[in-house]
């Protein structure tokens, strides 16, 4: 069982007037005790949305509908009441923000903040809540943590910051920790800082994290299942190394081609995806990445496709999927033997006039022409 | 090999040009901001309220049933019993305490309030804009100059700024006499300040964004780029509270009738100096004080109403 | 003087001891200047035609300033700038303003670097007319073609505003503004940091097909290590104002010789597991000096993990020629044989700009595995 399980979670927001946006379609995945699952995807993906929804943070407004599940240890988080979804918010399931300083409350001190959500949830006071705050501060690395507890949010540096923040998120040793893009406005050195601290925490107290970020890299160093989330809907779930080795879901393959690597050599140029995150097709019409498709064939358009569940718990929702390399693609001997058991046979003839346009780029995409050799 | 339907290509093709491509003409700006007013149902009453204002402050005068200084039922008045005829056929608010028509006079007094409004409003705009786009170009162009003519204009606005407004408008009225011309100039003075720090400020900040440094790196010319982007850039806040000033004039306007400051001439009726007239006799016919009253709020509400969401419309950090 | 010539044609832009300070003013009526920040203080660069200068560095230590100053869009304090053979810092206004046709920047955020309120034509039009560029009014549209097709945007977009597209295509808008004007260098200050993964690689591609096919030379500011290696042909380090390490672009990958090159080199997340894995990470301790009151001697020394109790805290050291690097370091050889280790750093803590008054320096052991 796992410790959360969010199933088909969806969030629209209706506005008068306006196209009903589904920012979250049909979001599912699953989070086990002491597991880091990383939630990645560009802008506009839902990765936040999701995130927010589970939480109960989402700003109530007319037209918000929140639909699925979000099972926390037995209880869905989404029907709860305000009064015990704050009881578990903090104690049980803390979040990570981007901004730390828009998270911390500017006008009272960071000791005060911290020693705040011990006696909320642990109904600690006076003097050992304060030494517990300053064991917490200095647990997440903050030099001198007994004055820091005087100091002011605006006092302390960026990284310093985040730190003091995922201080009081850690207070109560929640289960779950729900990090949203916890180093992204941060510099390159105190990102490392930052996820090495996050690193630490999860060994040490068995907490479960779901790391939510745009940046491969820092999931490729953290976390122990990948969803890649794309237009509202995980697209491909895979366990760490398989996801990085052998991406299946076109737009993992490309979210890879896109970044540049250190060790790459002189004179490579990158692959891009071409058109923009705009270019979306509502999921009932077919696969929203279609339009940006480079494996892009007939059925895509028409049906939403489903997952496809292929072995060591990895899935992708494609009907088209990259080829594993290492097996030998069809198109390339003639014949179609090595090919995964997923390849089924039209698909994998279409591949081959696909794979010669991957490398058009534009705002958007390049009709196909027909006369294509 | 599979071939792809031409229809179904084409039904992805275009779904993906979509995006950027659902007129032929680009929306600017503006054409944005006034659909998202349409949209909006504050400024639907606003607009209503004003025009209906417009439409009787336009043609009204020319219509009205009586002539507004004509004391035609001055003897049906009792004054020691404090009778005045009421709303009936042919005066359909009344009779004021002299006997002129109330209808006409409030419909008459309408024009003269469009009129100190917009030209008050007026005023204040262009001493203001003039004093803070100045200013604003002075401190953007910099120098020591530059920020010296800045100072010097700034801190004479703040010391418009620091005085109660009615009380300036007062000291005004004292120094060039009651009138009409006075309450115009008392007002537009007193939103001197608003105008000017708004400009300066907003002007400022522009001059700070990307798109003045990217024309600068393409080698156009200070002055060039304060006119061609800095201006029309800063504008959006100043219209706006152009739209709110004009409730604030009106309000400010009949206050100093009320003060006696405003005209003398008891031909012209106006809706402060009708209120004023109107106190002593509160007890005997209330709706003297109450229409004219009620006739600055409504369409200081309309102004404000128009305002406010103009400035949704026109927020930056509204737009998606 | 032939050979000076010689190395002028190489050359497009020459830095020399660039500085460019800005004062701290405190007072309500008359400003008073109590401090400076040296947010660059002292660059030699230069950047040979037709390639492409990666800048790299965390925020606030003065790469885009150094950008903007080397374009004299923010008039330096110090130092002169070759563009060409020409020193700009000395030329009149006028001269430098029918420069800027040879000199073009892309900017970082491409919303706020388009003036709303002027449609794609008007923004590409006005660098032409400017510039007096084009005869008439249909030899510009044909001039405003080319560079959109070259830039990969529709014809259609021309009389559209910035606010009706994508993140992607208002960056290439701006590189189209730049590109108009048929500029020798172009100076991009984070071109790609507010694109999407999928977005950046499409404008890195453009640029570089641009110069191909142009001869573009960039001075390439971002604060993405991995970008900047990917694109540039020469990498300079930024720390504190000043460089602290130079090299072509492999070098600096494989051989990083200053102790921040490392540092930053390691924090850099790579989209590979077993990268990420085997790698040993530099962490540094705490955060960035503040630029108004930065450390004596080697800046770096209040972080360096090899900092020795000689010379680093009182000699600043400039750069030297190391085996086709240049490295601000008094010990990078020993670092690099490895006689040198690391050792554990304290926190100092960093108030946040704006703060006031000196920083005040508080020591405290950092957590266990916060050094090598």
């Amino acid at each position: 069982m796992a410790l959360l399980q969010v199933d088909d979670l969806s969030v629209t927001f209706a506005r008068r007037g306006q196209r009903t946006v589904h920012a979250v379609d049909g979001v599912s995945f699953s989070v086990d005790a002491g597991e880091v699952v990383g939630l990645v995807g560009e802008s506009g993906c839902g990765k936040s949305v999701t995130s927010l929804a589970i939480m109960g943070l989402l700003p109530k407004q007319p037209g918000l509908r929140v639909g699925g599940k979000a099972v926390f240890d037995g209880t869905d988080l989404l029907q709860l009441d305000d009064r015990s979804r704050r009881d578990i918010r903090g104690r049980d399931v803390a979040m990570i923000f981007q901004d730390p300083l828009s998270s911390l409350n500017p006008v009272i001190p960071i000791g005060l903040q911290v020693t705040e959500v011990l006696t909320r949830h642990r109904g600690m006071r006076g003097e050992a809540a304060k030494k517990e705050a300053a064991d917490l501060l200095d647990r997440v690395g903050i030099p001198d943590p007994r004055r820091r507890l005087k100091e002011y949010p605006h006092q302390l540096s960026g990284g310093m910051r985040q730190r003091a923040l995922i201080a009081m998120s850690v207070a109560c040793q929640p289960r779950l920790l729900i990090a949203d893009e916890p180093t992204t406005a941060l510099d390159v050195t105190i990102q490392a800082q930052i996820l090495e601290l996050l690193k630490d925490l999860v060994r040490d107290s068995g907490t479960a994290l779901v790391m939510i970020t745009h940046d491969l890299g820092v999931v490729a160093g953290m976390c122990d299942t990948i969803n890649v989330l794309y237009g509202g809907r995980v697209v491909e779930t895979a366990r760490r190394r398989p996801l990085f080795r052998e991406p299946r879901h076109p737009y993992t393959v490309g979210l890879l081609g896109s970044v540049p690597c250190l060790d790459a050599g002189p004179g490579e140029r990158l692959k891009p995806i071409p058109g923009s995150v705009r270019d979306l097709l509502a999921w009932p019409d077919g696969c929203a990445f279609a339009p940006r498709c480079a494996r892009r064939i007939d059925e895509c358009v028409g049906e939403p496709p489903e997952l496809v569940l292929a072995h060591d718990g990895r899935s992708y929702r494609c009907l088209n999927p990259a080829p594993v390399p290492g097996t030998v693609p069809p198109w390339a001997t003639g014949g179609r033997a090595a090919t995964d058991p997923a390849t089924d046979a039209p698909t994998a003839g279409a591949a081959a006039p696909a794979a010669a346009d991957d490398a058009t780029a534009g705002p958007v995409p390049a009709p196909r022409e027909k006369e294509k050799p | 090999m599979t071939t792809i339907s031409g229809k179904k290509r084409e039904k992805i093709d275009r779904l993906a040009e979509l995006a950027g491509r659902d007129d032929e003409r680009g929306v600017s700006l503006w054409q944005e901001a006034f659909r998202r007013l349409r949209r909006n149902p504050a400024a639907i009453v606003g607009a209503v309220i004003l025009g209906l204002f417009l439409l009787v402050a336009i043609v009204g005068p020319f219509l009205v049933p009586h002539p507004a200084d004509a004391q035609l039922w001055k003897g049906e008045i009792r004054d020691n019993i404090g009778y005045f005829p009421g709303p009936r056929a042919e005066n359909w608010f009344g009779v004021d305490h002299i006997g002129r028509d109330e209808f006409s006079r409030m419909i008459i007094g309408a024009r003269q309030t469009l009129l100190v409004g917009i030209v008050s409003t007026l005023i204040g705009l262009a001493v203001g804009s003039l004093l803070g786009g100045v200013a604003g170009a002075a401190a953007g162009l910099g120098g020591k100059w530059g920020r010296a003519l800045d100072n010097v204009i700034m801190r004479f606005v703040d010391m418009l700024l620091a005085m109660p407004s009615l009380l300036l408008a007062i000291s005004i009225a004292a120094l060039l006499g009651s009138g009409l011309t006075t309450v115009m100039i008392a007002v537009g003075v007193v939103s001197v300040p608003v105008f000017a720090r708004l400009l300066r400020g907003s002007m400022i900040s522009q001059a700070n964004s990307d798109y003045v440094l990217a024309a600068t790196s393409l080698g156009v010319k200070k002055p060039k780029i304060a006119l061609t982007h800095v201006v029309p850039n800063s504008l959006a806040p100043v219209i706006v509270q152009a739209t709110l000033t004009l409730a604030t004039a009106i309000i400010e306007a009949a206050a100093l009738s009320f003060l006696g400051l405003g005209n003398n001439d008891a031909s012209i009726p106006e809706w402060g100096v009708m209120l004023a007239d109107a106190q002593r006799y509160l007890d005997a016919a209330p709706r003297l004080a109450v229409l004219p009253a009620l006739a600055i709020i409504v369409t200081a509400l309309g102004f404000t109403l128009l305002g406010e969401a103009m400035r949704e419309a026109l927020d930056p950090k509204l737009r998606k | 003087m032939t050979e000076e010539a010689g190395t002028e044609s190489d050359i497009l832009v020459e830095v020399r001891d660039l500085k460019v300070h800005f004062p701290i003013k405190r007072g309500i009526l008359l400003d008073r200047v109590v401090g400076h920040v040296k947010a660059v203080d002292g660059v030699d660069l230069s950047i040979p035609r037709g390639k492409t200068y990666g800048l790299v560095g965390e925020s606030g230590c003065g790469k885009s300033t150094l950008g903007r100053a080397l374009l004299q869009l923010t008039p330096p304090t110090g130092g002169e700038v070759r563009f060409d053979g020409v020193e700009l810092t000395t030329l009149p206004a006028g001269k430098l303003r029918t420069m800027r046709r040879r000199m073009q920047m892309i900017f970082q955020d491409p919303m706020s670097s388009l003036d709303p309120r002027q449609n794609i034509e008007s923004i590409l039009v006005e660098g032409l007319q400017t510039h007096g560029i084009g005869t008439d009014r249909d030899d510009r549209r044909r001039i405003i073609g080319e560079t959109l097709d070259a830039v990969g945007l529709p014809r259609w977009a021309l009389s559209r505003y910035p606010h009706e597209f994508s993140g992607g295509q208002r960056q290439r808008i701006g590189i189209a503004r730049a590109l108009v004007l048929g500029p020798e260098l172009i100076v991009a200050d984070e071109p790609v940091s507010a694109l999407d993964v999928s977005i950046q690689a499409q404008v890195v591609n453009l640029l570089e097909e641009l110069q191909d096919n142009l001869g573009l030379t960039y001075l390439f500011i971002a604060h993405d290590l991995a970008v900047v290696k990917h694109i540039s042909d020469v990498v300079g380090v930024m720390y504190l104002g000043a460089l602290v390490e130079e090299a072509p672009s492999d070098r600096l990958y494989s051989e990083p010789l200053h102790p921040y090159t490392r540092a930053l080199m390691s924090a850099v997340p790579v989209p590979d597991p077993d990268v990420e894995d085997r790698r040993e990470r530099i962490l540094l301790a705490g955060d960035l000096p503040s630029p108004a009151n930065p450390p004596a001697g080697c800046r770096f020394h209040t972080r360096c993990p090899w900092a020795q109790p000689t010379r680093c805290a009182d000699e600043r050291p400039a750069l030297r020629d190391i085996g086709g690097s240049r490295v601000a370091c008094h010990f990078a050889e020993r670092i690099a044989s490895g006689e040198l280790r690391p050792h554990k750093v304290s926190v100092q803590i960093v108030r946040p700009e704006g703060e006031g008054g000196a920083p005040a320096v508080v020591s405290a052991p950092t957590e266990p595995g916060s050094y090598v």
